[in-house]
């Protein structure tokens, strides 16, 4: 559905992004992933039909972005990373003014703009003055304005960014509620939030493509070993000692109050060999646990590995 | 033109809901009414003094006298309040990051350009013709010929047009409103006074020079001509500086 292909983007010297290779499927929800600066805004700008490319393509539905962009734009709602929000306008007429330029017409204008109300929750503040809205209802007036005109492709620039946790977890269902029935794209670079909603994640930095990958994909790909966290009760010199006598255990890292972190060979399952231990030398076990990879250590991982093969 | 007429509206909603539009018509219309009845207690001390005077019996046109220097003085105090009100066509939308907006619509850019222009374009029209109450007092005192007032008001919302397009073309070029707003007064008039040049250079120069001044297009709307020299001025000044700001916006795009 979207097809992008040696896209490379120039502001005046400045390379924003470079090369980029990668395809959407219709219905999937896909993260873009990346530090501030990377190139994921500038990308998505290009994808919603607002920037010309310096060079390679972007296809949507087999349409170019740039050729055909007024057809395009009828089926894609986009939600900058500023809301494109009227300060001075109310909620509701800021809806129909978004759903007319979006070309509806007549009856339709007027029933899309109750169902977005509905859907994005603006019941109770549809009267009010846009810049009166706390953050989050803003937020959401800015969501409600990009899907108005019931596009196929929803581009979400950083949908959540400012707000506060139960407003996050808020948007977040909403866009979770939205997978269903429309392809989406979204930027972030909180890391929880790909990895609850998106199916697929592109990691950019540095205007490149770090990674393209299921979340389950990456994170495999790159664990070379497993860590475990032991906590005991009893301090004890000798615990460091005694868990690097074992042969699988690669390193050991005293953390905070009696807990050490420790790095051991895949597939080891080393939890029952620690447990005896703690108990033949009355350490006092409190917990054994997994630490799995999370998407934050994969792209530190990804975004430094890629540092270093420059250096 | 219909997504043009829709950003219009909202252009022109957002006008009538702030205070700018009620202070701004309100200083226009209590400095043109000042000057205006300044004008008329003139004519009226003249006329006086012609009664007495049988022989100074010329005729005294309340069309020539009044609403002539009337509406001059008055296209001076466009030139000065129209910036304020383009100002803020595409400077606030870029500073409110509200252009993506109309950006990521399935609208063309001219139709976009179009709809800022009509906007203000309307709010003037709308001061211009509030203040022509003044020529209804006219009719209640005298009989002044209506034909150049209509070919006088014409003029005078032509000129405005130029005003108001340079002042969207300005608006394109910057995120400040202050800065488009000088632009905007600035070239408005270097336009008016560049006629001025045409003692200082030669013939033909100072013919070209003549003809580039908005002021002199419009003495002949005044006197009740409508010259076909003066419309194709006025309207290819409107849609030059309407192009270029169109080419400016869309090439905003590629740096």
């Amino acid at each position: 559905m979207i097809e992008v292909e040696n896209l490379t983007k120039y502001y005046g010297p400045r390379r924003a992004i470079n090369n980029l290779t990668f395809q959407i499927a219709q219905g999937e929800v896909v993260g873009f992933l990346g530090p501030n600066g990377a190139g994921k805004s500038t990308t998505m700008n290009i994808l919603s039909c607002i920037l010309p490319a310096s060079s390679g393509t972007a296809r949507i539905q087999g349409y170019d972005t740039f050729e055909h962009s007024i057809e395009l734009r009828k089926i894609i709602g986009y939600l900058p990373e500023t809301p494109p929000l009227y300060p001075d306008m109310g909620v509701r007429d800021y809806l129909m003014f978004a759903a007319q330029i979006r070309g509806l017409t007549g009856k339709k204008v007027r029933s899309a703009v109750e169902t977005v109300i509905e859907k994005c929750s603006l019941k109770d503040v549809s009267h009010r003055i846009i810049g009166r809205l706390s953050k989050g209802y803003q937020q959401r007036v800015g969501l409600a304005q990009a899907m108005v005109h019931d596009p196929d492709i929803l581009i979400l620039d950083e949908p959540t960014i400012g707000l506060d946790p139960i407003q996050i977890i808020e948007i977040r269902k909403l866009i979770q509620e939205l997978a269903s029935s429309h392809t989406i794209i979204l930027s972030s670079h909180i890391l929880p939030e790909i990895t609850q909603i998106c199916q697929r994640v592109i990691i950019i930095n540095e205007g490149e493509i770090a990674a393209v990958d299921t979340l389950e994909g990456l994170t495999a790909s790159l664990r070379k070993s497993e860590r475990l966290s032991l906590t005991v009760r009893n301090d004890n010199n000798e615990i460091e000692g005694k868990l690097n006598s074992l042969e699988q255990v690669l390193s050991v890292l005293p953390g905070e109050k009696n807990q050490f972190l420790i790095e051991c060979a895949l597939n080891s399952n080393l939890q029952d060999e620690f447990a005896r231990m703690a108990l033949d030398n009355q350490w006092g076990l409190v917990e054994i646990k997994p630490i799995s990879m999370t998407l934050e250590d994969v792209f530190l991982k990804l975004t430094i590995e890629e540092k270093d093969v420059k250096a | 033109m219909r997504n043009a007429w829709i950003i219009a509206k909202r252009d022109l909603g957002s006008f009538f809901n702030s205070p700018i539009f009620y202070v701004i018509t309100t200083v226009f219309l209590i400095i043109y009414s000042f000057i205006f009845f300044n004008i008329l207690n003139f004519f009226s001390f003249q006329s006086l003094q012609a009664g007495q005077l049988q022989a100074m019996g010329m005729k005294l046109s309340l069309n020539e006298m009044v609403i002539e220097p009337s509406l001059q003085n008055m296209s001076v105090i466009l030139l000065m309040i129209i910036p304020v009100i383009t100002m803020r066509s595409f400077a606030d939308e870029k500073k409110m990051k509200t252009f993506r907006l109309l950006l990521s619509s399935p609208v063309p850019l001219r139709e976009i350009v179009f709809g800022k222009f009509l906007a203000c374009m309307i709010v003037v029209t709308v001061m211009i013709l509030i203040s022509s109450y003044s020529v209804g007092f006219l009719f209640l005192l005298g009989n002044p010929e209506p034909g150049p007032i209509v070919t006088g008001y014409l003029g005078v919302i032509l000129m405005a047009g130029c005003y108001v397009s340079v002042g969207v073309f300005a608006s394109s070029l910057t995120d400040n409103q202050i800065v488009a707003a000088v632009l905007t007064f600035g070239f408005s008039l270097f336009m008016w006074v560049i006629g001025w040049g045409a003692q200082a250079t030669g013939a033909t120069t100072g013919q070209v020079l003549q003809f580039l001044s908005i002021v002199d297009h419009m003495d002949r709307f005044l006197k009740g001509m409508v010259d076909t020299s003066d419309l194709v001025y006025y309207l290819s000044f409107i849609l030059l500086s309407l192009f270029l700001c169109h080419r400016v916006l869309d090439s905003n795009r590629w740096r």
